[in-house]
């Protein structure tokens, strides 16, 4: 069938399965808009700026598991995109970024709004296409959501000038995708993985660290098998949180710069370290050259450049990590290890690590265990960056992968309100709350439009602090108290959050006091539509455990309430 | 001395802008290049990287994996160990005279290298070599005066019947050849057909 460029590009996007397209028009992809009313299947969603489409397309991702997609025109639109893309390529996300170009005759002679986006994208993007042809845009678009989509995932670009949406061709679709130099390896080697078990076998400390490998495999129910049979406590990196459940007994939480003091020494004494989808990246393992010398490392990944980065890997295994976790299973003998855990648990009584707060104060712990309290623990959680996402992550119990949506490795401020909208898109029958801090919020508030358009009902809580809390913390421990352009709520002009969201027509809160809180809580679940609530927190309050930068799990600083009283030393 | 040089060949996709996702990854990763080299194969499409890197400098391994990573490279090889045959062009512009010519000449001569151009000043010096013969070459040119150099960088292949080629060749092709010394004149036919 012949069709124009245009229509080509959306009726992949059909075949492709594509619900929701993030998206903003703008010249040169006129002729791309002018034909969404042709393709009624595909929703798209109006952003108030191209950031917030890439990182609700990344929240949709995440919290789908299917592929996200956003749109943008050429130049500036293009380029607001890159803040999204590389936070999906970051954490491994599966995301088709569409861009359009000018036309193909001005393309490198620096015409109005022209970037030369595919160069811009180069190092974080899994693959980019710069398409020339209207005849390619279909098996173009059907490789692109394969690369995205398969082995470890992470975004792709398509660009495509103007008049190629213009051009016509026969609309042809390739039912295989076959790239010669792509073929992501899903078994695991057998004799490598007879390897691992007979050294997990012989372990005596062993630990299970999952990352979000785990999750994005969808490897849980293996690894909760395997830990069970072969009775290996688990931890988890923070991207990892809701691999296994926080509740189950052989659960120690996650692991790394505000871990748990007892995940982090487990960790630092166990002789055997089995590494599954995860990177072993500085801010989950602290000083690479003082991490545990007695351990022996088993890494599965699905990335071989992922083995041996950092360590010295003793039994790597390359492959999908559901699929070598179910091999797995079968090779190693039933197992536990009762003095291990037993001397982990005695660990975690003495330093539990993640202590609320008492008092009349209402600090940002007390109202996370509310929500968590609240939900019980059953909703999806958007945050942003900073103290009140590792506080999330201390006290709130997740038990489900995908549940948490959260920037880790490029920690992107602003994620917060653009990826709820596109997880609670994605997850229409969970509770969304997006856990903000005041100063992240301010990056990307403007979603807030959207959100009241596209009628999804995101629940907003503000951590409302009136500092950018996290870079205060590290002024006042590692700089001397030498607070320097932190302070939002006296100096910077804090605007009213609650005028703010009505501004928008949303409905708003403010809660001063501890004793409101849980009530606050509960009338905007009660509530059917989007709601904020500015939670007026604890304004110096401090995260902690802490890895201090640079220093080994070893050195991990416990809660000061609990701090010095590790009697158990090494073994 | 235990040389820390290793040598990749990278298989990789005919497309405009690989080289760039090539050097990008190095430059992005920190890997230093000794030499890099691009050419045509004898597949279509599949365009072969020689690239040299020092191992004492550069993690060799992940520099194999994180090409390897790029879609439009289809294969790494490090055929470091694997026996090669390296060679790298050199053409040499080195100032003469009448009385120093027929000197140089001769020289050249001890390294089979050729000279491609003469006037009355200077003389060209085509070189083929690895890269200690062509330094020993400059070591005895420089004296003369060195006016230009370029150099291809090095290309290498493995000794032996192995082949880093991406199509594996088909057994029948391989026994029709060592039966009647030749290549078939046209593609056998598959046993499915």
């Amino acid at each position: 069938m012949r069709m124009n460029g245009a229509q080509i590009l959306l009726e992949s996007l059909v075949r492709e399965g594509v619900e929701h397209i993030y998206g903003y028009p703008g010249g040169v992809v006129l002729p791309l808009y002018d034909r969404f009313p042709e393709f009624p299947k595909l929703h798209h969603v109006l952003v108030r700026h191209e950031q917030g489409a890439a990182h609700a397309a990344d929240g949709y991702a995440r919290a789908s598991g299917k592929v996200g997609v956003c749109l943008a025109t050429s130049g500036p639109g293009a380029t607001n995109l890159v803040t999204g893309i590389c936070t999906a390529w970051m954490d491994s996300v599966p995301l088709v970024a569409l861009t359009g170009n000018v036309a193909r005759n001005l393309l490198g002679r620096d015409g109005f709004q022209e970037a030369d986006i595919t160069g811009i994208t180069l190092p974080i993007t899994k693959h980019n296409y710069l398409v020339m042809k209207a005849s390619d845009i279909a098996y173009t678009v059907r490789e692109a959501f394969h690369i995205a989509g398969t082995g470890r995932k992470g975004p792709v670009l398509v660009d495509i000038p103007k008049d190629v949406f213009q051009e016509e061709a026969e609309f042809h679709w390739p039912e295989t995708v076959s790239l010669r130099g792509y073929k992501p390896t899903m078994q695991g080697h057998a004799g490598q993985i007879r390897k691992a078990a007979k050294l997990i076998d012989e372990a005596q400390r062993p630990i299970i660290i999952a990352g979000q490998g785990v999750i994005a495999s969808g490897g849980a129910p293996e690894l909760r098998a395997f830990a069970e049979k072969a009775g290996i406590p688990v931890v988890t990196t923070f991207l990892g949180i809701g691999g296994f459940p926080q509740d189950h007994a052989l659960s120690y939480g996650w692991m790394g710069m505000h871990g748990a003091f007892y995940a982090n020494h487990a960790t630092d004494k166990a002789d055997v370290v089995i590494g599954i989808g995860n990177r072993f990246d500085d801010r989950a393992m602290g000083r690479f050259a003082d991490f545990n010398p007695n351990a022996q490392i088993v890494h599965i990944d699905i990335d071989p450049a992922e083995i041996g980065k950092n360590f010295k890997t003793a039994v790597p295994i390359v492959g999908d990590v559901k699929t070598v976790l179910g091999a797995l299973i079968e090779e190693v003998e039933p197992h536990t290890h009762v003095e291990w855990v037993r001397w982990i648990d005695e660990m975690r009584q003495e330093h539990p690590s993640f202590i609320v707060p008492q008092g009349s104060v209402m600090s940002v712990q007390y109202v996370i265990s509310q929500l968590n309290e609240a939900t019980r623990g059953d909703a999806v959680i958007v945050t942003g960056v900073g103290q009140h996402q590792m506080w999330t992550g201390q006290f709130f119990t997740f038990r489900e992968p995908r549940q948490l949506i959260t920037s880790g490795g490029l920690g992107t401020m602003g994620f917060e309100v653009p990826a709820a909208l596109g997880a609670a898109m994605a997850r229409p029958d969970k509770t969304v709350w997006s856990i903000c801090g005041d100063a992240g919020f301010q990056m990307t508030s403007q979603e807030l439009a959207t959100i009241m358009d596209q009628r999804v009902p995101v629940k907003f809580a503000i951590m409302n602090n009136g500092f950018l809390g996290m870079v205060r913390q590290w002024q006042e421990l590692f700089y001397d108290n030498n607070y320097v352009s932190v302070d939002t709520r006296e100096a910077l002009c804090q605007p009213d959050f609650v005028k703010l969201a009505e501004a928008y027509g949303m409905k708003a809160m403010r809660v001063t006091a501890k004793q409101d809180v849980r009530a606050a809580i509960d009338e905007a679940m009660a509530h059917p539509g989007p709601v904020l609530v500015d939670f007026h927190v604890e304004a110096e309050g401090n995260v902690w455990p802490m890895v201090p930068a640079g220093a080994s799990l070893a050195e991990t600083l416990d809660h000061p309430l609990t701090a010095g009283k590790f009697s158990k030393g090494a073994r | 001395m235990m040389t820390t040089m290793h040598t990749l060949v990278a298989l990789v996709e005919d497309h405009p802008g690989v080289l760039n996702r090539v050097a990008s990854l190095f430059r992005r990763r920190g890997f230093n290049i000794e030499s890099i080299t691009v050419g045509k194969t004898e597949t279509d499409g599949i365009s072969r990287m020689t690239l040299v890197i020092d191992g004492a400098t550069t993690q060799v391994e992940q520099v194999e994996k994180q090409l390897y990573k790029l879609i439009d490279v289809v294969k790494v090889s490090d055929i470091t160990h694997d026996g090669i045959i390296a060679r790298e062009l050199a053409l040499i512009k080195v100032r003469c005279n009448n009385l120093n010519r027929h000197e140089i000449v001769q020289l050249a001569q001890i390294f089979h290298a050729e000279i491609v151009d003469v006037t009355d000043t200077t003389l060209v010096v085509e070189a083929v070599g690895d890269e200690d013969r062509l330094e020993s070459l400059l070591k005895v040119l420089r004296p003369y005066g060195i006016r230009e150099i370029v150099r291809t960088g090095r290309v290498a292949l493995a000794r032996g019947v192995g082949s880093t080629s991406v199509d594996a060749e088909p057994a029948e092709i391989r026994q029709f050849h060592r039966r009647e010394g030749r290549m078939p004149a046209k593609p056998l036919p598959f046993a499915s057909d």
